[in-house]
């Protein structure tokens, strides 16, 4: 019994040691842009993909809401973002800063409408309000610039030194710092006790809510903290290709990166970081050869994936294990 | 005034055909289906292509749609969703709106992207004229049509439920699959037939209301939110709930584009939302009823 206990214990606690792989993968990633420079427009738009799929992935993968209008969010940080630089504000950080506030206030407002109902009542209420926002951002194109965006965004440098490049190598290591920087925040609140008792709820609500916990309180907190996170996403992009449209609040945006989420893993950290690359790298490959029809294909993956059951084809050990899921 | 009422009747009446499949399966096996909208345009395609192609009759062209889309929903739910069923929420959604792009990318690749035109038959341009001043009453013939089918389906469906042996085995099988089975009741060949009468009037819906929606590609993923507006307002356990969720909804949205044009689909969400939290089961489900 007691053993059995401890073991409880150290199973629950061991997921927050730092593993030897995980300082080499971001080493690793922290060498990218250096290594390939070339490449830095596309790290930094993985790196603000998987900051994005993260946020989806605390909602989702930790609490279990099922939602498909995460992008309401990144499209207001993006707005957010673009309309202060145009203001004149256009130090990258405060727009950072007030975007991701932006993002947990459209959150923590619209959180009551998640805590009741069905995953039914839930994907329609978080896909309604994405697409409220949608058609709010369409029809005031005077200040959203509708269907072209908006244009000519000019950032300020980064830190008051560091000027916006062409090459992206200054929007590289941005994006990847508020990454990571987002990835340890976020490491450490999901293996507090909160945290902890997150992933309590999403597998068992009743229990949860019969421990005496709060069910709701938490399921409107790491709603906001999703929201805040996808609102920096947002303003990311907005800040960093100087570009914010009505394409961020689409429903496709909500879509892909659920998928990206769906192919990384959902319930774990770096679900988001790994799904984000497998779907860039995918979407690249594909496109390659069938640049029109590349849905075609991301479907088949899709459906496949969902026959054989996404946690065996992403823990490869559990394909010899049967029973256990 | 009378002609956007009437207007807006045609289109939920539309809507109501189409979503009906959806609330079946949503109701019935507990499978949120994201793909529904791809049998409906199916549905459309296959109008327009036997239509203007193969120069079939227009009334010939609509029992041709139901029958293939529903053969092709029997094919898929044997071979595909029936393995569904048992998996989370989640799992579904992906599986379907995997489907979903896999059928915006054919029809892309066939059809082209362009969207299609759809030739009425004379008799369905015309134009009737009720009244006048502002109660003044137009109804097009291929709407008045169009409400006139749809109230006779699901009149001959709500027969076909309440008053058949048929509709009382699908009714236990939906009240518990597991007892329903027990009593010998055949479950899988019921949700298999359902599933395939359920596809067909969405392909029935999308032909007959090719001209009014608009085909294109893109046709599965723009109403999809619309038929699961239907479903997530109407609820899914009856035939009513969703029939009045889809009036109310097609009312509203003809009214809203027609006063309000530039806001589009806003007044539909925004209401969808309000009756979402008002009654986060649905307006007209049986838990609201007790």
């Amino acid at each position: 019994m007691n053993a059995e206990r401890q073991g409880t214990t150290a199973r629950l606690l061991a997921p927050s040691r730092w593993r030897a792989w995980e300082f080499a993968v971001w080493l690793l990633i922290w060498a990218a842009p250096l290594a390939l420079p070339q490449h830095a427009a596309l790290i930094n738009e993985i790196a603000i993909f998987a900051l994005f799929a993260m946020s989806l992935d605390l909602v989702l993968g930790y609490a279990g809401i099922v939602s498909l209008g995460q992008a309401a969010f990144f499209g207001a940080g993006a707005y957010a973002a673009g309309l202060l630089a145009k203001q004149g504000i256009g130090d990258p950080l405060m727009g950072l800063a007030i975007s991701t506030l932006l993002g947990a206030l459209l959150g923590a407002l619209t959180s009551p409408m998640i805590v009741r109902g069905t995953d039914l009542t839930r994907l329609m209420v978080t896909m309604g309000v994405a697409l409220v926002l949608y058609e709010l951002a369409n029809k005031y194109s005077e200040i959203t610039g509708g269907a072209d965006g908006l244009q000519g965004i000019v950032m300020g440098p980064l830190l008051g030194q560091f000027e916006f490049d062409l090459g992206a190598r200054v929007a590289s290591f941005y994006s990847l710092a508020v990454l990571f920087i987002a990835f340890l925040l976020l490491r450490r609140f999901v293996h507090s006790q909160l945290g902890i008792s997150l992933q309590a709820l999403r597998d068992n609500r009743l229990r949860t809510t019969a421990i005496g916990l709060s069910v709701n309180g938490r399921l409107a907190l790491v709603y906001t903290l999703g929201a805040a996170l996808a609102g920096a996403a947002g303003a990311l992009a907005a800040q960093t290709t100087g570009f914010a449209s009505l394409d961020g609040l689409e429903f496709h945006r909500s879509a892909d990166v659920m998928l990206a989420l769906v192919i990384g893993g959902a319930g774990w950290l770096w679900g988001g970081l790994v799904g984000a690359i497998a779907f860039k790298v995918l979407h690249d490959l594909i496109s390659a050869f069938t640049p029109q029809y590349w849905t075609f294909w991301i479907g088949l993956f899709l459906v496949v994936l969902m026959l054989v059951g996404r946690e065996r084809l992403l823990r490869p050990r559990q394909w010899l294990k049967r029973g256990r899921p | 005034m009378l002609t956007l009422l009437f207007d807006g009747v045609a289109y939920g009446m539309l809507l109501f055909v189409l979503a009906l499949g959806l609330a079946v399966t949503m109701g019935l096996m507990n499978f949120i289906n994201l793909a529904h909208g791809a049998f409906a345009m199916a549905g459309g395609y296959l109008l327009i292509v036997l239509m203007q192609r193969a120069g079939w009759p227009f009334l010939l062209c609509l029992p041709a749609a139901f029958v293939v889309t529903a053969a092709a929903g029997a094919l898929l739910e044997a071979t595909l969703y029936r393995r569904m069923y048992a998996k989370p929420h989640l799992d579904q959604v992906l599986f379907s709106i995997g489907l979903t792009f896999m059928a915006v990318a054919t029809v892309d690749y066939i059809m082209g992207s362009s969207p299609q035109v759809v030739e009425l038959p004379e008799w369905l341009r015309q134009r009737f004229e009720i009244g006048s001043g502002s109660l003044k009453l137009g109804m097009g013939a291929y709407r008045l049509f169009i409400i006139a089918t749809c109230v006779a389906l699901a009149l001959g469906l709500q027969g076909v439920l309440t008053h058949t042996r048929f509709g009382s085995r699908l009714r236990a099988a939906v009240d518990d699959p597991r007892v329903a089975t027990g009593l010998g009741i055949p479950v899988k060949q019921i949700f298999l037939l359902t599933f395939a009468v359920g596809s067909g009037l969405a392909g029935l819906g999308g032909a007959m209301g090719a001209d009014i929606l608009g085909m294109d590609p893109t046709f599965p993923l723009k109403y999809m939110v619309y038929f699961l507006i239907v479903c997530a307002v109407g609820g899914t356990h009856s035939i009513t709930g969703p029939l009045l969720a889809a009036l109310v909804l097609g009312v509203a949205d003809v009214m809203g584009k027609y006063y309000i044009p530039k806001l589009g689909g806003f007044v539909v969400y925004v209401l969808m939302i309000a009756i979402l939290l008002w009654r986060p089961q649905g307006l007209f489900t049986r838990e609201a009823r007790r």
